[in-house]
């Protein structure tokens, strides 16, 4: 792929590779435009934005393309809205293969055509070589929220109970070996998926009641927990016994020592649920396929605000922190 | 000053005010006054105030100057006279003395004395059957019994003190106002009567019947687990000799290998298990009562079960400290189990409704009582070295009397410490008043004890931080507390300080120089200033900073943390840097190969790949790294469990020694890797372990030595400093004095503070200071 010395080159990719790769989810029977206009119902309309940089660019159950959809989807999910309308931008460096880039645009297409959600406008720019790493692709999505939800960092109250829609650990352990060719790529694959339908179903389940919703995406479980506590003030017990770690995945944290829930994942949710409705959202969640795996993992509590413990199988109460870089040890 | 006779001969009298200040209140320092004022037919006063023991006398100018020496020279016991200033007053013409009431207002400075060990005089009234204190478990007097554990707030006197529960009864209270009595003002004083009760319950609470001592060692005799409520928090106690107890003991809770306390009845019980040299003997009866890690001796037998310190050369044994200790040591006069009342990772427990749950899966009964424990505090260690004691572990006993510096901290300073072993500092004029044994931050129960603890002692010795210490290591939870310090309160100051700058500067300020020395920190790991993790590091250093003069060759650690539990891990890193990828092939990498099957190929291509694996410098690490090639052990159940049992194994009398290379450049690096190939080539070659363990160290010290005599060429000094949790091997530290003074170095080492992360809190404060008096 060459440097596009003006907006020729870009508009030609643009054309004959990626939006044909696109397919469905690109309406390509559209005339192009400048923007595009979104027809939403009066109601609250979510919007979210961000950026994917990931080494490798195709891994064991996606690559960036799927990601970049997965991402901001869930974004939106986790705020209780519908996805409707998606915006993507490449940024390619000169060099990157174009069969890469279509296949790239044909599984992010797929991705958003599975999600339900149109990809309604975008960009590209072909920059000079280490002005980027091959690709980086930013979406930005519209999304409707749901009548009933009120999902929000700051509503964690004391007594709610934390679920969480299934196991963790998977993409971060599959990014890992991949890059490295530790060979736990074979056992297992990335997790990332759309939750826009697990959170109707609890949504449907539980209302409001649905406190906080969060995707722990980079730095885990515990960043995401970190960061919900924070916001809402609220503490929290995470057992760490009731967490679904697959088999691999605890053997790749075993030889890396990586504490599990410091591991990135794409798809899966944490849900803080009043305790009331917490068995009927639990119950919505197995329903679906996505969140089959739905576990209870802990709870909010009025004590230690603002930080997160995790109890051991033996009883111990150990400080789970946000990292402030990456996992170094602390022993002297 | 000396009071001067006035210049005309005649009945004229001089009055002084005197002001004392250190440990000098709930010691009996006020009677002491009192009784010495009285002999020598002084007229005046005594009292306390915020800030100590104030005076007026007044009488014949020679009385006065007995008086004025005999305050420091004369002192009780537990007082520690810091300072005496005399001031001339107008005389009143006063002649009888009196004690005054404490004054509540004014400043505190006054110290507060840590908790000591009964007395002979408290021993001897608890052994007489016609005293009213016969076999009464809390007996105590102004020179011994709970001080710092009980205090709540200053003044120190009753009020402030968890003794406030217990009315005085008619008696006691006679004591306690009696300026002769050994009891005056003694705060936790009390008597069958109006103190404090034992009572013997069931593990599932409910209370047993009879006589709760003789009740307890019945079930200890019987095998059963007991939890006894000590000064500082809860025991559990097992009988030693009592192998399935023991066992039980470790399996409930979760303490695999790291070896347990043994409390014996006195220094010949102790002399029946190991190896008692005057050194010992005089740390052993301290009034701290500090467990002491001494020799075990072969014909031990049956009393000490093989489970108590497996693998262990040594014992840590303490005697009894508190009164119910005597009578529990007497009803059961075998030696006993004593370790924390805590599952394995938490801290020891010690408020009573917290030790009941967490203890009732633990303990077949509790021997309890009602006098709360204010403040937690573990057992003190030590170990015994060259003479002299090695702290290990400064709590109990020690904590929180001030270490008293010979320079002045210009600002309150609050320094956080480490993430593990925590303590922290304060520093205030020219103290550092360093916490008791906090513990691993990352525990919850032990992080909220130690925000808790910064604020108890902030208060009692009313120290307003204006400067606040860290580490380099941003995830140290003590950082993270330090900085959320600086964002609440605008006027403080965040100060940061390298990890092993900290370490030598502790042994600087233990050793009450401010340097420069060449700095030999040896450790597991800490931030360095580079990103790396250092810890086997040569500083030239003074109290304000350092330059990073020599250090070990940097290894990758595969998988961070979890290397320092997995010592082989070191070995394979150390094996891909020395060999890259044409490894010897010889018995101990066949074997290490063998008995970590498909883990061992994995961890060296995490290790090549560069996930998780930090670069070190590590010294602890060097030694897991050889030690597990040695085949001692590939995985530790408790921290630095290989290098402790690489130094108990090795032969004393072996004077083989490996030989690293030193780099030239700035900084010099060593090649710890030339050691571990050393070891490789022994084992290989059938050389026993012993004689392979004695050599790592022979060879290890020599490179110090080297070290340093290349650091000397270009600086100057003379002076080694000795610190980081490596020197608590007593071998090592044996072998690099005896190097570095045959060379011609003085060489300083910990005395009072221990040289792992347990100094730190002490080094940053005192960097602090010294930088803040540069400016
Ligand atoms: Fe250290
Ligand atoms: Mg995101
Ligand atoms: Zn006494
Ligand atoms: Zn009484």
């Amino acid at each position: 792929l060459g440097h596009g010395s003006g907006g020729l080159l870009s508009a030609e990719l643009l054309r004959d590779v990626i939006l044909p790769a696109f397919g469905p989810a690109a309406e390509p029977d559209r005339p192009l435009e400048d923007a595009a206009v979104v027809r939403l119902p009066a109601a609250e309309v979510v919007m979210s934005t961000d950026s994917f940089v990931v080494d490798p660019l195709f891994f064991p159950g996606g690559d960036i393309g799927s990601l970049a959809v997965h991402g901001t989807v869930n974004d939106l999910a986790m705020m209780g809205a519908v996805p409707r309308a998606l915006a993507v931008a490449f940024i390619v460096e000169e060099g990157f293969g174009l069969d890469e880039l279509a296949r790239v645009s044909r599984s992010l297409g797929r991705a958003a055509d599975a999600a339900g959600v149109r990809v309604v406008t975008g960009d590209t720019k072909v920059v000079g070589r280490g002005a980027a790493d091959r690709l980086f692709i930013t979406t930005t999505g519209l999304g409707v929220r749901l009548p009933a939800a009120r999902p929000s960092a700051g509503r964690v109250r004391p007594g709610d109970v934390l679920l969480l829609s299934g196991p963790i650990g998977l993409h971060g352990v599959t990014i890992m070996s991949t890059r490295s060719g530790l060979g736990f790529e074979t056992e297992v694959g990335s997790d990332s998926q759309p939750l826009h339908h697990v959170v109707a179903a609890a949504v449907a389940a539980g209302g409001d009641a649905v406190h906080a919703l969060r995707d722990p995406t980079r730095g885990g479980v515990a960043s995401a927990l970190n960061e919900l506590a924070a916001a809402s003030g609220a503490g929290v017990v995470v057992e760490e016994t009731a967490l679904p770690v697959p088999e691999p995945v605890a053997a790749a944290c075993d030889l890396l020592g990586l504490d599990v829930l410091h591991v990135a994942n794409e798809g899966c949710l944490l849900a803080f649920v009043a305790p009331e409705r917490a068995d009927a959202v639990l119950a919505a969640m197995r329903s679906c396929p996505e969140s089959a795996g739905a576990v209870r993992i802990g709870r909010a509590v009025a004590e230690h605000p603002g930080r997160v413990v995790v109890r051991t199988g033996i009883g111990a109460e150990r400080v789970l922190d946000m990292l402030v870089g990456e996992q170094l040890p602390r022993i002297c | 000053m000396r009071i001067a006779a006035p210049h005309e001969p005649g009945p004229e009298k001089t009055r002084i005010l005197v002001r004392v200040q250190g440990v000098v209140q709930g010691v009996g320092y006020r009677p002491f006054v009192y009784g010495l004022a009285c002999r020598l037919g002084l007229g005046g006063f005594v009292g306390n105030d915020g800030r100590g023991v104030v005076i007026e006398a007044e009488g014949d100018p020679g009385a006065l100057n007995r008086l004025v020496d005999a305050l420091t020279g004369q002192a009780p016991p537990l007082a520690r006279v810091e300072r005496v200033d005399v001031a001339p007053l107008a005389p009143l013409g006063q002649t009888g003395f009196s004690i005054s009431a404490s004054e509540r207002s004014g400043p505190r400075t006054v110290l507060v004395a840590p908790d000591t060990a009964t007395c002979a005089a408290c021993l001897s009234e608890m052994a007489d059957p016609a005293d009213r204190r016969h076999a009464y478990a809390f007996t105590n007097c102004t020179d011994c019994g709970p001080r710092y554990s009980i205090v709540r707030e200053l003044p120190y006197d009753r009020r402030g003190t968890t003794m406030a529960a217990f009315t005085l009864c008619g008696p006691c209270e006679r004591e306690y106002e009696d300026p002769l009595d050994r009891r005056f003002h003694a705060q936790p004083v009390c008597c069958p009567e109006c103190g404090p009760r034992l009572r013997l319950r069931s593990g599932d609470g409910t209370e047993l019947p009879g006589d709760p001592v003789k009740g307890a060692a019945e079930l200890l005799a019987g095998g059963s687990i007991v939890a006894i409520k000590g000064l500082g928090g809860y025991h559990l106690a097992v009988a030693a000799a009592d192998e399935t107890a023991v066992r039980t003991l470790r399996h409930r809770k979760h303490r695999e290998e790291r070896p347990l306390a043994l409390m014996v009845a006195d220094v010949a019980a102790a002399r029946r298990l190991c190896e008692v040299d005057g050194a010992g003997e005089s740390l052993l009866i301290d009034a701290a009562r500090p467990i002491v890690l001494l020799e075990r001796r072969h014909e031990t037998g049956a009393a000490v079960a093989p489970s108590v310190a497996p693998g262990q050369r040594s014992l840590g044994v303490m005697l009894p400290y508190t009164p119910l200790h005597h009578l529990l040591t007497a009803a059961h006069p075998d030696p006993l189990v004593m370790t924390s009342g805590n599952l394995s990772d938490e801290p020891i427990a010690y408020r009573d409704d917290d030790a009941l749950r967490r203890l009732a899966g633990v303990a077949d009964a509790f021997l309890v009582h009602d006098r709360a424990i204010h403040t937690r505090i573990d057992d003190s260690v030590l170990r015994v070295s060259r003479g002299a004691a090695l702290p290990i572990r400064r709590s109990r006993g020690y904590a929180p009397a001030p270490l008293t510096l010979p320079w002045g901290f210009p600002r309150d300073v609050l320094a956080c410490g480490p993430e593990l072993k925590n303590t922290f500092c304060l520093g205030r004029d020219r103290h550092a008043f360093l916490s008791h044994h906090i513990g691993d931050l990352e525990n919850h129960e032990t992080l909220r004890s130690f925000a808790e603890g910064v604020e108890h002692m902030r208060k009692l010795f009313s120290v307003t931080p204006r400067a606040v210490v860290h580490d380099l290591h941003p995830e140290y939870l003590s950082t993270k507390y330090a900085l959320d310090y600086g964002d609440l309160d605008e006027e403080v100051e965040l100060v940061a300080v390298q990890h092993h700058h900290a370490h030598i500067a502790a042994c600087l300020a233990d050793n009450e120089t401010a340097g420069p020395v060449i700095g030999v920190a040896f450790d597991g790991l800490g931030m360095g200033d580079d990103g790396t993790l250092w810890g086997g590091e040569f500083l030239v250093a003074d109290l304000a900073g350092y330059t990073r003069a020599a250090h070990l060759a940097t290894v990758p650690m595969p998988g961070g943390a979890r290397a320092v539990r997995e010592p082989w891990r070191m070995g394979a890193a150390y094996l891909d840097a020395v060999f890259g990828s044409e490894w010897p092939d010889v018995a101990p990498v066949r074997a290490m190969a063998a008995r970590r099957g498909e883990r061992f190929g994995q961890v060296v291509a995490a290790a090549r790949a560069g996930l998780n694996a930090p670069l070190t410098s590590s010294a602890g690490r060097l030694f897991d790294a050889a030690a597990a090639l040695a085949g001692v052990r590939d995985v530790v159940s408790y921290e630095g469990q290989a290098a402790v049992e690489f130094e108990q194994m090795a032969d004393r009398s072996e004077c083989g020694c490996y030989v690293a290379r030193i780099e030239s450049g700035a900084p010099l690096v060593v090649q710890g890797g030339d050691l571990v190939e050393s070891v490789l080539t022994d084992v290989g070659a059938g050389v026993p372990t012993p004689v392979v363990a004695a050599r790592f160290h022979n060879g290890l010290a020599a490179t110090v030595v080297e070290v340093c005599e290349l650091i000397r060429r270009d600086t100057a000094l003379d002076t080694v400093a000795l610190s980081g949790g490596v020197f608590q091997n007593v071998l090592l530290v044996e072998r690099c004095v005896t190097g570095l003074e045959a060379a011609g170095f003085s060489v300083l080492t910990h005395r009072r503070v221990p040289p792992n992360d347990g100094g730190i809190s002490l080094g940053q404060a005192a960097v602090c200071g010294a930088r803040d008096r540069l400016r």
